[in-house]
C-alpha cells in the first residue's frame, strides 16, 4: 500500500500544515458554519447593488428597445456581444480545471476545482443574458428552440452557427451544472451530518440527496466523474469553438478566418485562468484556505497564463500575417487601417489588447513573478481588460467601417444603459458567488481527503524512507 | 421496508481498514458495506464489489443524443419542411455536426447522472438511516449484518482485535424513505427482521 501512494519528493506538497482527515473536514467547513463576516455582507451588498442596477438597465431595453444602446448600423454588435464572448470564455476555466485536469491526472486541480467550476456556472449565466435581451422582442426567445410551433411548424436552422450557440451553451451549461452538483453530494452529507442547527440539517439533508458514503455509490460517482470528464473535455472545445463560428463562418473582414477557433479556446482559457486567480487569490485570504490553495496552485495557474497568452499572442501575429500575405484587400484594410494604425479611430483598442495579453503575461517566465500573490493579481486583471479588449477589437474594429465608406459609422460609445446591463452582469456574477462561498464549501473536501496521503505535507515527510530504498532492492522487488 | 440488525465498526485509516476487510471476509461474515468520508481506491474490490457498468449506458445514452439529433434534423430539413439556404443541398451533414455533437454530450451526461441517482437513490428529500455521523467526515465505517446464528459477542471481538475504534451494534432501516434531515420520524413501523 504505501507504494501505491507514493508521490516523488521533487513536487511541494498540495495540502500544507500538519492535516488529518477531521481537520480537513474543520478546515473547509468552518467559513460555511461560521456567521458571515463584516467583509463578506459588504461584497454581497455592493454586488447586489449593481445587479440592480442591471436590471434597472435592461427593463429600460426591454421597454425602449435596443435603442437604449448606442449600436448603429454597422456596428450592429457591439458591447453585448463583447460581453457575451468575454463572459463565455471566463466560464471556460471551471470544466478546463475539473475535467482535462482529471484526465491528465494532475493532482492540484483538487485545491480549485470546486470554486473553479462554480465560476464557470456564474460566468455562463451571465453570458447567456447578452444574446437573451439582445433579441429586443425577449418574450420570442423560445422562438429559438426546435418546438412543434403554429406557423408550419416552420423548424430553425439548424445551419446556422447562432443555433449551434444556442445549443452548445445550454449543454455546456447544463453539463458543468451537473458536473458541479455531481461533485458536491458528498460534500453537502458531509455538511449535513455536521448540521447543529434545524434548518441547516434540513437544508443540506435535502441537497445531499440522501448521500451515505456506501463504497458502491463511491465506485459509480467516480465512475461517472470520469466519464462526465470525458465528456466535457472536447465540450469545453467545442463551445468556444462554435463561439468563434459566429464570427468564422461570416464573409466580414477581420472574422472570415480559419484560425478562430482554437485561437478562441486558447483565449477563453486564458481569460478564465485570470478570472480563477482573481477569485481564489481573494478567497483563501479571507476563508483562511491558505494551507489548500496554496503558492504552489497560484504558480502553476500562473504558467497556464503564460502558456496561453503565448498561444494567443502567437494568434495575433498569425492572423496578421495572413492578412498580409493572403493579397486580400478587405481583409488587409481592416487589419491595417482599423487596427494595426494608432491613429484610426479604434487604434488603441488593438494596442491595449496586444499589451494586455502579449507582453504583460511574459513577466510569469519569472519564477519570483508567478508566485508572488500581488503581481499575480495585478496580472490577473490586466489579462481580463486585455481579453475584454480582444474581443471588442475583434467585433468593433471589423463592423465600424464596412464596403462602403459613405456608410462607415460615426464613432461607436456604449450608453450608460449598456454599461450598466455590463455591470450588471457583474452583479449576478458576485452575488452567485458571494452566496456559494457562504453555503457550500468552496473546495472539494473528499476530493483532498483523497490526495492528502499522497500530497500532504505531513505525510510526505514520512516518505522519505521509501525515496531512500536502494534502487536494486526496489527493482528486484517490484519488477515482476 | 424492514430493519436489520449490523455490528458496526469503525476505522480512521485506510491502512488498517484493507487487511480488516480481507480478515471479515476470510471469516466468513457478510459485510453489508462499508461508508467512506472520500473514494478509497481498491476498496471495491476488496468488497468483491463487480465494476460498474454506468460508463456502457452512458454510451448508449449518447448514441441515443446522435440519433436523435441527427434524425430530427434530417426529417425537419429534408423531408418536413426542406428549405434552400443559399443554394446548399437539404440535407446539409457537415453543418448539423455541432448540433449532433451537443445532443450527444448532453444525452450522455444527464442520463448518466439520473441513471446514477436511481442507482445509488439519490433524490432531494429522500433521507436514510446512518451508521456513523462521522462516516462523512474522518471515519471508515464497516457494517456486518447480523443472521439468527451470528454471535455479536464474538464478532464485536473479533473486530476489535483488527484495529476497530469503536464496535457496537445497530438496528438499522436499510432501504430509504421520505423525509427531511431536520427530524427523526419515519412514516412506517419499527419491525427487526432477522435475516438468515
Amino acid at each position: 500500500m504505501a507504494l501505491l501512494k507514493y508521490e516523488s519528493q521533487v513536487r511541494p506538497p498540495l495540502v500544507e500544515g500538519n492535516k488529518d482527515y477531521h481537520q480537513v473536514t474543520e478546515d473547509i467547513c468552518r467559513p460555511v458554519e461560521a456567521a458571515p463576516s463584516r467583509l463578506w455582507w459588504i461584497g454581497f451588498l455592493i454586488s447586489v447593488a449593481l445587479l440592480l442596477f442591471g436590471v434597472i438597465s435592461v427593463t429600460r431595453e426591454v421597454w425602449f428597445g435596443t435603442g437604449q444602446w448606442n449600436l448603429n448600423k454597422t456596428v450592429g454588435w457591439g458591447w453585448d456581444i463583447t460581453n457575451f464572448v468575454w463572459w463565455v470564455g471566463i466560464g471556460h476555466a471551471g470544466t478546463l480545471i475539473s475535467a482535462i485536469l482529471l484526465l491528465f491526472r494532475q493532482g492540484w486541480r483538487t485545491g480549485v476545482n470546486r470554486a473553479a467550476e462554480a465560476m464557470t456556472i456564474f460566468a455562463v449565466m451571465c453570458a447567456g443574458q447578452f444574446p437573451i435581451w439582445h433579441m429586443g422582442r425577449v418574450w420570442n426567445a423560445f422562438f429559438t428552440l426546435p418546438y412543434p410551433n403554429t406557423r408550419g411548424p416552420l423548424w430553425v436552422n439548424f445551419n446556422s452557427p447562432l443555433l449551434w450557440d444556442v445549443f452548445a451553451i445550454s449543454t455546456y451549461f447544463t453539463v458543468s451544472l451537473l458536473f458541479w452538483y455531481s461533485g458536491l453530494i458528498p460534500d453537502l452529507a458531509t455538511l449535513r451530518d455536521r448540521a447543529k442547527l434545524k434548518w441547516r440539517k434540513m437544508f443540506y439533508g435535502v441537497m445531499a440527496f440522501g448521500w451515505t458514503g456506501s463504497t458502491k455509490h463511491w465506485q459509480r460517482h467516480e465512475a461517472l466523474s470520469l466519464v462526465l470528464a470525458g465528456l466535457a473535455t472536447p465540450l469545453v472545445l467545442s463551445v468556444h469553438t462554435i463561439v468563434s463560428f459566429d464570427f468564422a463562418t461570416s464573409v466580414i473582414p477581420g472574422w472570415h478566418t480559419t484560425i478562430f477557433p482554437p485561437y478562441f479556446v486558447a483565449g477563453a482559457i486564458f481569460s478564465g485562468f485570470a478570472m480563477v486567480q482573481t477569485l481564489l487569490l481573494v478567497t483563501r485570504k479571507v476563508l483562511n484556505l491558505e494551507d489548500y490553495i496554496t503558492i504552489e496552485h497560484i504558480e502553476v495557474m500562473n504558467k497556464v497564463i503564460v502558456l496561453t497568452g503565448s498561444i494567443v499572442g502567437i494568434a495575433y501575429l498569425t492572423e496578421l500575417f495572413i492578412a498580409w500575405y493572403s493579397y486580400v484587400d478587405y481583409e488587409w484594410f481592416a487589419f491595417r487601417y482599423n487596427r494595426v494604425d494608432l491613429s484610426s479611430p479604434y487604434g488603441w483598442s488593438y494596442y491595449l489588447m496586444m499589451g494586455c495579453n502579449v507582453l504583460s503575461p511574459q513577466i510569469f517566465w519569472f519564477r519570483k513573478m508567478r508566485r508572488n500573490i500581488w503581481v499575480t493579481f495585478f496580472m490577473s486583471i490586466l489579462v481580463n481588460i486585455g481579453m475584454w479588449f480582444e474581443r471588442f477589437v475583434i467585433i468593433v474594429t471589423s463592423l465600424y467601417r464596412d464596403y462602403l465608406p459613405s456608410s462607415w459609422s460615426a464613432y461607436y460609445t456604449p450608453t450608460i444603459w449598456e454599461v450598466g446591463f455590463y455591470l450588471g452582469t457583474f452583479g449576478l456574477f458576485f452575488t452567485c458567488y458571494f452566496l456559494f462561498s457562504k453555503f457550500f464549501p468552496v473546495i472539494a473536501i473528499a476530493e483532498i481527503k483523497h490526495i492528502l496521503k499522497k500530497s500532504g505535507e505531513n505525510y510526505k515527510e514520512k516518505m522519505d524512507v521509501v525515496e531512500a530504498e536502494p534502487v536494486e532492492r526496489f527493482a528486484h522487488e517490484h519488477v515482476h | 421496508m424492514a430493519e436489520k440488525k449490523f455490528v458496526v465498526a469503525s476505522f480512521d485509516d485506510e491502512a488498517v481498514l484493507f487487511p480488516a476487510v480481507k480478515q471479515v471476509r476470510r471469516a466468513g461474515y457478510k459485510i453489508h458495506d462499508v461508508y467512506t468520508p472520500m473514494p478509497v481506491h481498491g476498496l471495491d474490490a476488496a468488497l468483491g464489489l463487480r465494476d460498474t457498468s454506468l460508463h456502457t449506458a452512458g454510451f448508449f445514452y449518447g448514441l441515443a443524443g446522435t440519433c436523435t439529433a441527427l434524425g430530427f434534423i434530417t426529417w425537419a430539413l429534408t423531408y418536413d419542411w426542406p428549405l434552400n439556404f443559399g443554394g446548399k443541398p437539404f440535407f446539409a451533414l457537415p453543418a448539423w455536426i455541432p448540433i449532433t455533437f451537443e445532443m450527444t454530450v448532453l444525452f450522455s451526461a444527464v442520463g448518466m447522472v439520473l441513471t446514477f441517482c436511481y442507482l445509488c437513490q439519490l433524490a432531494p428529500f429522500v433521507k436514510k438511516d446512518h451508521f456513523h455521523p462521522r462516516a462523512t467526515d474522518d471515519l471508515f465505517v464497516m457494517a456486518i449484518e447480523c443472521t439468527d446464528k451470528t454471535n455479536e459477542g464474538e464478532v464485536s471481538d473479533f473486530l476489535n482485535g483488527l484495529g476497530a475504534k469503536e464496535v457496537n451494534t445497530q438496528i438499522k432501516e436499510t432501504g430509504w424513505w421520505i423525509g427531511s434531515y431536520a427530524d427523526d420520524k419515519k412514516p412506517f413501523q419499527k419491525q427487526v427482521q432477522a435475516v438468515s
